[in-house]
C-alpha cells in the first residue's frame, strides 16, 4: 500500500515537473535546430544568452551533421548545423538551402612524445605517410629533417583516429588528400573511412584521452579539446612555407584569407575549403561549420509563421554578429569581418512569402 | 490514494465470476504483447535493412570492409568476429571467478560476511557501463599496457594469440572489461541457484564423510547446474550486447586478426559509433548489423538451452 502511494506520488511529481517546466520555460517562440555536435557548446551558449535578451528560445539538438541535413531536408526543423557543406546530391534534395558559416573549427595534429613539448614541425605529406603506416618511427628521417634541433626518440608511432563518423574526420581526411592526392586517394576521404592503420576512439574526447595515455601516439583532435587538455600539438607547414601552431588567431587568419573566394549564399558550396588558405600566418587545417536555413521560409510549412520567421532571421543575425563575442571563451574561432559580411548578405536574402525579413 | 480507492471500488463492484477471467485475459494480453513486440521489432528492422540486404546479399556476412565512401561497401565479418572473441574471452575469465564468488557466498563465507558481500556484488551489477568504460580507460588500459600484457607476452608470447605490441586498448582489454562486467551478474544468479539446493542434500553428503569440497562438488554444484548455466547465459547476453565500455577499450579497428593484442570491433560498438553520421545506405547496413546481432543472441540462447537440457538428462542418468 505504502509502496503504491509512493509510486503514485513520484509519478505525479515527475509529470507535474514536466508540465511546470514547460509552462514557465516556454517563451512565445521556440526555434528548433538540429545537426552537428561540434558547434553545440557555442549554440547552447547563444541560446541561453538569447532567451534572456529576447524571450525567444532556441532548441538545438546535437544529433550529428548527417542527421541535421536529413531533418532540414524533411523540413522538420527550422535550421540545421553541418560541419561539411551540402554535397550536390544533398543540395538537389533540399533546393533553396543557404549556407551560413557560423564559426570555424581547426583540427590539430596532437601527439604524445615524452620530453618533447608542443611545436614539432610537420607537413601534410609527412602526415600522410604517418597515417598511411609508411612512417612508423618518430626518429624517421622524414620527421627528423623537419626538426633538426629536436632529439627524436626511436619510439614507435601509434596512430589514433575517430571511430565514429565525424566532421573532424571529414576535414582531416580532406587535408591529407590535398597534401598528397596520390598517397591519400579519394576513397579515404569522408566523415568515416576505412583506415589503413591505427586504432579508433569515440569522439574528440576519446582520441584526446588515448593520446594523453599512450606515449608515441599521434591523432587529430579539434582545437578546443587540445587547448582544454593542454595537449602537445604539431606546427604544420602552410602554403607560404611557415610552420604554424594551431590557435584562434592563426585559424582566424585562414578564414580571412579564404573569404574573397566564397560563393554566393545559395550557390553550390561543396567545393568550399579553407584548407591551405593563403596568408603567411594561416593555419592550414581548418574549416567552416555551417548553419543551413531555407531562403524562402514558407517551405517549412504551417509551423513557420511570419513572426517566427522574423525571429529566426533575427537570431541568426545576432549569432553571426554579437554572438561571435562568446566564441573565444569557448575556444571557437570568431568569424573574420569579411565572413560576417557574407553572412549578413545571406541573411538579408531570406524571404517569407517573398517579403524580406531584415 | 484516490485512484487506488477507485480501482478497488470498481473491482469490488464486479461480480465474482468476472474477476478470474478478467485477470487471465489481462495477463494473456501482456504476455502475447511481449511476443508481438519482438515480432514487430524484427519486422521493422528487416524492413529498414532491406536496401542493404538487397544490395549486398549474403556477402554482407562474409565481407571484411566497411567503407561509406562511394562506391559504398559494407561487410559485417570483423564485427561478428570481434563480438564472438571478446564475449568468449569474457566468459573464459569471468565464469571461474563468478563461480568462486558464488560458492564462497553460499557455502563457505561466515554469516557476518555473507550479507554485506552479497549486497556489494549485486551493487556492482548496477554500475552503468560508461563508468566501467572510464575506469577502463584510466586504470585498466595503462595497467594492461605496462604490466599485464607484457607479463602475459613474456610467458605465453609464443602463442599466436599473444603476439604484437601490447598497447592496452585491444581485444584482450575489451575481454577483461567485459569479464569484470559479467562477474556480478553471473555470480549473483549462480548464488541463488546454489542456495536453492536443499540443505539436507548437503547434510547427507557430510554425514557420509564427504569433505567440504566434495560436498560442494557432488551435492551442490551438480544440482545447481541448470541455474548456473542460466546465469552464464545471462552474462553472455550482457557481454554480446555491451556497447559503451567495449567501444572505449577495444581500439575500434575493423579487421580480423588472431592476436588478442590487436584492435578489433564488435557489432554493438560499431552501431553506436556510426549511427549519427551514417548516410542512407550505411544506415540500412547498420540496421542489418542489428538484425545479425539479434540473430546471434537468439542462436546462442537456443544452443545454450539445448546444452542445458542435454547436461541435465545425462545428470539424471548418472544419479
Amino acid at each position: 500500500m505504502l509502496i503504491a502511494v509512493g509510486a503514485i506520488v513520484v509519478v505525479a511529481v515527475v509529470l507535474l515537473y514536466g508540465a511546470f517546466a514547460g509552462w514557465f520555460g516556454g517563451g512565445p517562440i521556440t526555434l528548433v535546430g538540429a545537426g552537428a555536435t561540434f558547434p553545440f557548446p557555442l549554440i547552447s551558449k547563444w541560446s541561453s544568452v538569447y532567451v534572456n535578451r529576447t524571450g525567444v528560445r532556441v532548441n538545438y539538438q546535437a544529433i550529428g551533421s548527417g542527421g541535421g541535413i536529413a531533418q532540414i531536408t524533411a523540413r522538420t526543423v527550422d535550421f540545421a548545423g553541418s560541419d561539411a557543406p551540402l554535397s550536390p546530391t544533398e543540395r538537389a534534395a533540399a533546393p533553396g538551402l543557404l549556407h551560413v558559416p557560423e564559426t570555424i573549427g581547426a583540427v590539430t595534429a596532437a601527439y604524445n612524445l615524452p620530453g618533447i613539448s608542443t611545436g614539432l614541425n610537420l607537413t601534410g605529406p609527412v602526415l600522410v605517410e604517418i597515417f598511411r603506416g609508411n612512417v612508423t618511427m618518430w626518429s624517421d628521417p622524414s620527421i627528423a629533417n623537419l626538426n633538426s634541433a629536436v632529439p627524436l626518440p626511436a619510439q614507435a608511432i601509434s596512430v589514433v583516429h575517430r571511430s565514429d563518423g565525424s566532421g573532424t574526420t571529414f576535414v582531416w581526411t580532406n587535408y591529407l588528400h590535398r597534401a598528397n592526392a596520390g598517397g591519400w586517394g579519394t576513397s579515404l576521404v569522408g566523415k568515416s573511412i576505412s583506415w589503413p592503420v591505427g586504432s579508433g576512439q569515440l569522439g574528440n574526447s576519446g582520441v584526446a584521452a588515448y593520446i594523453i595515455q599512450h606515449p608515441g601516439a599521434i591523432g587529430y583532435v579539434e582545437l578546443a579539446y587540445t587547448v582544454q587538455n593542454s595537449m602537445t600539438v604539431a606546427k604544420v607547414r602552410n602554403p607560404a612555407g611557415s610552420f604554424i601552431l594551431p590557435s584562434l588567431n592563426s585559424t582566424a587568419a585562414a578564414a580571412e584569407g579564404a573569404a574573397p573566394s566564397l560563393p554566393a549564399p545559395d550557390a553550390d558550396w561543396s567545393q568550399v575549403s579553407i584548407l591551405d588558405a593563403p596568408g603567411p600566418d594561416s593555419y592550414p587545417i581548418s574549416s567552416f561549420t555551417y548553419l543551413l536555413v531555407y531562403k524562402e521560409l514558407t517551405v517549412i510549412g504551417s509551423s513557420m509563421t511570419q513572426t517566427k520567421a522574423k525571429a529566426l532571421v533575427d537570431f541568426l543575425w545576432w549569432a553571426v554578429h554579437d554572438g561571435q563575442n562568446y566564441s573565444a571563451d569557448l575556444v571557437y574561432v570568431p568569424l573574420a569581418q569579411a565572413v560576417v559580411d557574407i553572412d549578413a548578405f545571406a541573411l538579408q536574402s531570406i524571404r517569407y512569402n517573398g517579403q524580406p525579413l531584415r | 490514494m484516490l485512484s487506488l480507492r477507485i480501482v478497488r471500488r470498481i473491482a469490488r463492484g464486479l461480480p465474482r465470476s468476472l474477476g478470474d477471467p478478467l485477470f487471465k485475459g489481462l495477463s494473456a494480453v501482456v504476455a502475447i504483447g511481449v511476443v508481438a513486440l519482438l515480432g514487430i521489432i524484427t519486422l521493422v528492422l528487416a524492413f529498414a535493412a532491406e536496401p542493404s540486404i538487397r544490395r549486398f546479399g549474403p556477402s554482407f556476412l562474409a565481407g571484411g570492409v566497411w567503407n561509406p565512401v562511394p562506391p559504398e561497401v559494407f561487410g559485417a565479418a570483423p564485427f561478428v568476429y570481434g563480438t564472438l572473441v571478446t564475449s568468449a574471452l569474457a566468459l573464459l575469465i569471468g565464469v571461474p571467478i563468478s563461480l568462486g564468488i558464488a560458492i564462497f557466498l553460499s557455502e563457505l563465507a561466515p554469516a557476518w560476511l555473507r550479507i554485506p558481500l552479497t549486497y556489494i556484488v549485486e551493487l556492482l551489477a548496477a554500475v552503468p557501463s560508461v563508468v566501467y568504460g572510464l575506469w577502463g580507460i584510466f586504470v585498466l588500459d595503462p595497467t594492461m599496457r605496462s604490466v599485464i600484457e607484457p607479463a602475459v607476452q613474456a610467458t605465453l608470447g609464443f602463442l599466436p594469440i599473444f603476439q604484437g605490441t601490447p598497447i592496452g586498448s585491444d581485444k584482450f582489454a575489451a575481454g577483461v572489461i567485459l569479464a569484470v562486467m559479467v562477474v556480478p551478474t553471473i555470480s549473483a544468479v549462480s548464488r541463488e541457484a546454489l542456495l536453492a539446493v536443499l540443505a539436507n542434500q548437503r547434510e547427507a553428503a557430510l554425514s557420509l564423510g564427504a569433505t567440504r569440497w566434495e560436498t560442494t562438488r557432488l551435492a551442490v554444484l551438480r544440482y545447481a547446474r541448470a541455474g548456473i548455466f542460466g546465469a552464464i547465459i545471462l552474462g553472455l547476453g550482457r557481454a554480446v550486447g555491451e556497447t559503451m565500455a567495449v567501444t572505449m577499450m577495444i581500439g575500434n579497428r575493423n579487421a580480423i586478426s588472431v592476436s588478442l593484442f590487436d584492435q578489433g570491433q564488435t557489432i554493438a560498438s560499431w552501431i553506436a559509433n556510426n549511427f549519427t553520421e551514417a548516410g542512407p545506405l550505411e544506415l540500412s547496413a547498420l540496421i542489418e548489423l542489428g538484425l545479425v546481432l539479434m540473430l546471434m543472441s537468439l542462436l546462442i540462447n537456443v544452443f545454450a538451452r539445448l546444452m542445458v537440457r542435454r547436461v541435465l538428462r545425462r545428470g539424471e542418468g548418472a544419479a
